[in-house]
């Protein structure tokens, strides 16, 4: 029915089938869509945030989302500024990754503020002394940036490619790719240190603010290296689910081992930051604030130390040494814990740095202030996931994403040389 | 937003924030001028050359 629109030479499942499984997520994402329109209609008192938790389960989301997201401009930046020519085998999936996860996190944030109707006013009523000014600059720019990297894969659809202007806009915009890639890093480095940056500047949350360099806290630097850390990690999971789910594999083993590579070693300098960071925030920054390491991580019936561990240990060291290992990295299933640690161990840090700093008691006359979201923050949360699983899907079917699928799945039968010839 | 708006005051967070917002606005928007317009020459001039 929709063969016209498939790549040549690409298998795809049956029209119906694929409408099945779109039809499927659709009712989960009208679910969301559903308790995004309460939340609009009836404001934010849809949701279970009070006067301890004004940033809470959206603003995780929104941390995390943008945190995973970070493999499009770190391998954008490998591809196309440091020329690693490899990359440009996973390149469009990353940048499809990264716009999902952008896109979310827009659409999150609309949802968040309450009146989404006056989402411009923060680009033109701007307060240039708040970094999440900056953050709401660098994100919708760099959303910008995803979109127009994204174009010429659009572009590349076997019915578009044949209209002669399109066809040579994708052939002009990949030229000039390398200038829209840097501008993506150049934004992305800004907003995901802003977003460290907020935590780290906040004077009153002994448990988030830190010492820096000049206006910047050390959590600028810390977010943005973990970003390009393990945002590579999230494309590479994305990647094996999707090969799982299709039963195919999209891209070769070399160009996999190469960016877990790079991911391992962003992870292990990121990590070795991170500890001395902790421990200097530990001995130093929060002593001198009056506080103990054991205020942060007792008295309570949810954050206890295991949260620590987790995060810089078990999801921080352990993939970080599988990763740049080679025996550990070249082998599927060690790899796969490490990108799922990985991923897993970036999302708990955004969840640390926003939940935990508005559960911790900073006044002595304060208690530990739990939380937990109402089903309409959990269905808003849940509306990017299926939201990206059918852009997947769709891009997938229809756009030619993986260069090397059908030189791996279909191979092209060479007939064999007579003699004679 | 804009030097005419009436917040607009010409201190070092203005250029800076709005410097660095207006400048990778002008990448872009001039990137995707340049092709586009491209584009559009090269399909008017069409020799079938073209490809990547």
């Amino acid at each position: 029915m929709d063969s016209a629109l498939i790549s040549e030479g690409a298998k795809r499942c049956s029209f119906p089938k694929f409408t099945i499984g779109i039809a499927i997520v659709g009712a989960v994402l009208l679910w969301g869509v559903y308790a995004m329109f309460l939340c609009w209609f009836k404001g934010l008192n849809q949701t279970n945030m009070n006067d301890y938790y004004g940033f809470a389960l959206w603003i995780w989301a929104d941390l995390a989302v943008i945190a995973v997201g970070g493999g499009a401009f770190f391998t954008g930046l490998l591809k196309y500024i440091f020329k690693i020519d490899e990359l440009k085998n996973i390149i469009n999936f990353a940048v499809i990754i990264g716009f999902i996860c952008y896109s979310s996190a827009l659409l999150i944030l609309a949802i968040d503020i309450g009146q989404p109707l006056r989402g411009w006013f923060i680009f033109w009523h701007a307060n240039v002394h708040s970094m999440l000014t900056e953050v709401a600059f660098c994100l919708s720019a760099y959303f910008a940036v995803l979109t127009i990297e994204f174009i010429p894969n659009i572009l590349e659809n076997r019915q578009a490619n044949k209209v002669p202007f399109f066809h040579h806009l994708a052939h002009n915009m990949h030229g000039v790719m390398a200038v829209f890639a840097a501008t993506g890093a150049f934004l992305s480095f800004f907003h995901q240190g802003s977003l460290g940056g907020v935590a780290g500047v906040m004077f009153a949350r002994p448990f988030a603010v830190r010492e820096g360099l000049l206006i910047w806290p050390w959590t600028f630097f810390l977010f943005t290296w973990s970003a390009a850390a393990f945002g590579p990690c999230f494309t590479l999971l994305v990647t094996k689910i999707t090969e799982t789910v299709t039963g195919k594999k999209l891209v070769k083993d070399n160009v996999v081992h190469l960016l877990a590579k790079i991911s391992g070693w962003m992870i292990v300098t990121y990590i070795i930051a991170k500890i001395i960071d902790t421990i200097y925030w530990a001995t130093v920054t929060a002593p001198s604030l009056g506080f103990s390491l054991s205020h942060f991580y007792t008295n309570n019936s949810f954050y206890g130390y295991w949260i620590l561990i987790t995060e810089i240990v078990l999801c921080g060291v352990v993939p970080g040494a599988i990763l740049i290992m080679k025996s550990t990295r070249e082998n599927p299933t060690l790899r796969l814990i490490a990108v799922i640690l990985g991923t897993i161990g970036v999302c708990l840090n955004r969840w640390v740095m926003v939940l935990q700093i508005m559960a911790v008691p900073v006044m002595s006359f304060d208690t530990w202030a739990l939380y937990f979201p109402s089903w309409q923050e959990i269905a808003t949360t849940v509306l990017p996931v299926a939201y990206g699983i059918i852009l997947i899907s769709i891009t997938y079917r229809y756009l030619p994403v993986f260069p090397q699928e059908n030189e791996l799945n279909y191979p092209v039968e060479v007939e064999p040389v007579t003699e004679a010839e | 937003m804009f030097p005419f708006s009436f917040e607009w005051a010409w201190d070092m967070g203005h250029v800076i924030f709005f410097g660095g917002f207006w400048y990778a606005i002008s990448i872009l928007g001039a990137g995707m001028t340049f092709c586009i317009l491209k584009a559009a020459w090269d399909t008017m001039n069409d020799s079938g050359e073209s490809g990547h």
